[in-house]
């Protein structure tokens, strides 16, 4: 028996039939085009800068910035240099980000919760709350609160009392200052301490009840470590901290902390309009627990309370913290807005520098850096929290 | 025997009682909604105190003590103890910025007939069932860009031969792929097509290279390359028309091969062509027209852009991966006004000299790319929602990428984002506001210069002003956050359980 056996040759394929040739070939050139792109970009950078005769480098950052800086939170005046004012600009980003995170988290959280209420009229508000703030550029908010609500405040002369000494005008909200004694040391420490008990307490008590199913209490052993501890400190190292009240001179007040209108827009607007988006998120994530784990905690015969702390909000916290990261970046992002109004963070004084050194390419990447930077800081913390709250399977 | 008796049987229908009286009528409704528990009474009663004082604040300020006519700020400001409310007078004199901007007043038609083009054109393509929707959207977005840029700028482009070239020699791979999906077109014809098409890009490459004799032809002034350019592109063309004639239905394919040429002819002639209209440099143009403007080539930038962006992030092929993921992430990480301020300061560093782009595409420039890196993580989050089975049910079929991605995935990937999308979208019209910050006039621009303007300070200008506008970009944005719920709705087939 024989077999007519023929060599079959593999037929002549071309590489563009090949997929693996042919991705090849198409990254190879993608590469080539964008290499060529740049290099075409950066040659007429190259030539360009030295037309206009502007030194590259980032030499100019140690050379003196000749500007003064409306609201500095670490030492500076104008003889510093432009690196430094740099550094204070980037300081009042962060200052306005936390705190405009803060306030914003809560208002959010509260309207959210707000829009599932059973209350008609605290559901109607809240609604309107959110469909207004979502739809309206944040921007304008600023603008708003800068040009429609805080210039329009009275003088310094005539301003609004507030309780506990502080004044509100067109030139901000001045507070009392609290001057703190050597001694006030011991209180921080006490604090400290209590922090510390608390977490110790509590890890203590759960792994007691994890192995014996007694539960003993946490939460106000915890208060009173927190709060009582310190406060208890405080009044025996006799109340080692003085308040400076703000003055009224003939033009000014005088004395006491100051927070200046540029700063209560932008922290102001940027809380309200992202409290907006929070809210909506809060209430996504309530509504996607399930009303059968409601049903299952009560069955269990868990109190409300309990079965919203330990079985909805945990879950609900799943669906929150992702968009809820990309919120917090977002407000971070937007808080370069306060240019418009004059709030000196890292934006308004980069742009500065830029106008007095025409080093346009530095600044704009010392900018990228900044908030390239931040925006992996927060991701990578919120990464971190979201990770400890994951659902942990088998 | 008989089964077991019961004791009673109903024999007729109970009638329902009557609910009791704490859950009936006006009062029960109210029980239930507002006064639930003690608490949700309190809440209540200060929530509705609040209301009443912001309603009656509200009305005091909009309009009875609203001024609505004058000349200037002399009508809005206040007498002895009294108190202004808003100044809507300001808004009504300066409402002609607030649309225009400082567009000649004599030319403002021109901005008329395009907004109403532009409404003419979204209104039948937003509503489903108007029929003609492939017509519709050919007319929204090839037509109408052309024609509203002729129209708002007056036109008279001064177009180079070298472009006249490029623009044909697309046009001729158009054509040749247009052609090549013709199973009886001539195969050496086709190839011939292509070579040509290509020769013509690499005299081009060459014209931009050397420097060579310069020919004039029909107003356009060409280089002796790109004039080479040109031919070699209508060769392409005519090769393509050659390969498919004496092939079934050869009317029908000869159209379809011409169509690109003839657009692109078409194109040229409306940009450089003269009808009259005035030129209007781009720096008049201000308020809601900017807005607009930004926004839709915003919008009509991203959607492609982010497409392929979204395509490339999950591509097989790692330096396209990773290209995509470093692009979409840089612009994500950085606040738009700073990319607005690279756009700036930096697009006219990166031009060779003589290639300027003024300010209003320099910012275009910015806001495209920053919304299509966002449109691209919309699109990947559908992409990732289409189960592996669709791409491998669609290999099976012999579909190649671009097949499978047009015709199987994308179609249902997009969807399933269409909120996501809108949302970029409502994201993007509110970022236009930031324009204002590099010097445009957008509508928030014009409102910011509207109430610094000596003629109109008053203490309630500057409220009045913005809140007309938070009014415009509320109206604008609360009418696309309703239509994509509508859509939704609409296009939600069978993802619900």
């Amino acid at each position: 028996m024989t077999a007519d056996v023929q060599t079959i040759s593999e037929p002549r394929v071309s590489p563009m039939r090949d997929p693996r040739m042919r991705g090849l070939i198409i990254q190879i050139v993608m590469i080539i085009a964008i290499l060529a792109f740049a290099a075409w970009l950066i040659n007429n950078t190259v030539h360009n800068l030295a037309q206009a005769r502007i030194a590259s480098g980032f030499g100019f950052l140690s050379t003196r910035a000749g500007f003064d800086i409306g609201q500095v939170p670490i030492d500076y005046t104008a003889n510093s240099s432009y690196g430094r004012a740099l550094l204070v600009g980037i300081t009042n980003t962060v200052l306005v980000a936390i705190s405009g995170i803060v306030l914003a988290t809560i208002i959010g959280f509260i309207v959210g919760i707000g829009r599932l209420s059973r209350n008609y009229l605290l559901r109607g508000l809240c609604t309107i709350y959110v469909e207004t703030f979502r739809n309206i550029p944040p921007l304008l908010v600023i603008l708003f609160w800068y040009f429609g609500v805080l210039s329009l405040l009275p003088h310094p002369r005539q301003a609004y009392d507030l309780p506990f000494g502080a004044y509100m005008s067109n030139r901000g909200l001045q507070t009392p200052a609290a001057i703190f004694e050597p001694m006030a040391i011991l209180t921080l420490a006490a604090l400290v301490v209590g922090i510390a008990g608390a977490v110790i307490l509590a890890k203590a008590n759960r792994r007691r009840q994890m192995q014996t199913g007694q539960f003993r209490p946490t939460f106000w052993p915890s208060v009173g470590l927190i709060i009582g501890l310190p406060l208890v400190v405080f009044i025996l190292t006799g109340f080692p901290v003085t308040f400076e009240f703000p003055q009224a001179t003939r033009f000014n007040l005088v004395g006491g902390w100051q927070i200046k209108p540029e700063f209560l827009s932008l922290f102001l607007a940027l809380s309200f309009y992202t409290a907006a988006f929070i809210a909506e998120i809060v209430r996504a994530g309530i509504m996607s627990v399930s009303r059968g784990q409601t049903e299952a905690a009560s069955a269990l015969g868990l109190s409300r309370g309990k079965a919203l702390r330990l079985v909805i909000v945990p879950q609900a916290f799943r669906v929150i913290i992702p968009p809820l990261t990309s919120q917090y970046l977002n407000l971070t992002k937007n808080s370069s807005l306060g240019l418009a109004v004059g709030y000196p963070e890292l934006v308004a004084v980069g742009s500065t520098v830029l106008n007095q050194t025409g080093q346009s390419v530095e600044v704009v990447a010392v900018w990228m850096v900044v908030y390239l930077g931040l925006s992996v800081l927060v991701a990578a913390f919120m990464n971190w929290f979201n990770a400890r709250m994951a659902l942990v399977e088998r | 025997m008989e089964e077991q008796v019961a004791a009673y049987v109903a024999r007729e229908y109970k009638q329902p009682l009557p609910p009791p009286p704490s859950e009936a009528g006006l009062p029960g409704i109210l029980r239930k909604n507002l006064f639930a528990t003690p608490f949700d009474a309190i809440v209540t009663v200060v929530l509705g105190l609040f209301s009443v004082w912001a309603v009656w604040k509200l009305v005091q300020w909009g309009l009875t003590t609203a001024v609505f006519t004058g000349a200037n700020r002399e009508a809005c400001l206040a007498g002895e103890g009294g108190a202004v409310g808003a100044c809507w007078a300001f808004v009504r004199a300066k409402f002609g910025q607030f649309v225009y901007g400082l567009y000649p007043i004599g030319q403002r038609w021109r901005v008329d007939i395009t907004l109403l083009l532009l409404v003419a054109l979204v209104l039948p393509f937003a509503i489903p069932r108007v029929p003609y929707k492939r017509l519709n959207v050919i007319l929204l977005v090839v037509v109408f860009p052309f024609v509203a840029l002729v129209l708002l700028t007056g036109g008279r482009f001064n177009i180079s031969g070298g472009w006249v070239a490029f623009l044909f020699a697309l046009a001729a791979f158009v054509s040749a792929v247009l052609a090549a999906g013709n199973a009886a077109a001539v195969p050496r014809l086709l190839k011939a097509a292509t070579a040509m098409a290509v020769l013509s890009l690499a005299f081009l490459l060459a014209s931009n290279i050397i420097s060579s004799a310069r020919v004039d032809l029909l107003a356009f002034r060409f280089s002796l390359l790109s004039l080479l350019a040109l031919l070699a592109a209508l060769a392409s063309v005519v090769a393509s028309l050659l390969s498919v004639r004496g092939t079934e239905r050869t009317g029908a394919w000869t159209i379809r091969v011409l169509i690109p040429p003839l657009a692109v002819a078409a194109i040229i002639v409306l940009l450089s062509g003269d009808f009259g209209l005035t030129h209007v440099p781009t720096n008049l143009w201000g308020g809601l027209l900017v807005t607009l403007v930004v926004a839709l080539t915003g919008i009509a930038a991203s959607l492609p852009l982010g497409i392929l962006l979204a395509l490339g992030r999950r591509s097989h092929l790692p330096a396209i991966r990773l290209f995509s993921i470093i692009f979409i992430e840089f612009w994500r990480g950085v606040p738009l006004i700073t990319v607005l301020f690279m756009s700036a300061f930096m697009i006219p560093l990166f031009l060779p000299d003589g290639v300027n782009f003024n300010q209003l595409l320099r910012a275009l420039i910015g806001v495209a790319l920053f919304s299509a890196a966002y449109m691209a993580e919309v699109i990947r989050g559908g992409l990732q929602a289409i189960p592996k089975g669709q791409h491998e049910a669609a290999q099976a079929l012999g579909l190649g990428y671009w097949q499978m991605m047009r015709l199987i995935v994308l179609p249902q990937a997009l969807k399933l984002v269409i909120p996501g999308i809108v949302n970029t979208f409502i994201g993007l019209f509110k970022d236009t506001s930031l324009v204002y910050i590099i010097g445009l006039a957008d509508l928030l621009g014009t409102v910011r210069r509207g109430f610094s303007d000596p003629n109109w300070i008053t203490p309630t200008t500057a409220a009045t002003g913005l809140v007309f506008a938070a009014f415009v970009y509320w109206v604008f944005c609360f009418s696309m956050s309703r239509y994509s719920i509508y859509m939704e709705r609409r296009l939600d087939t069978g993802h619900k359980r």
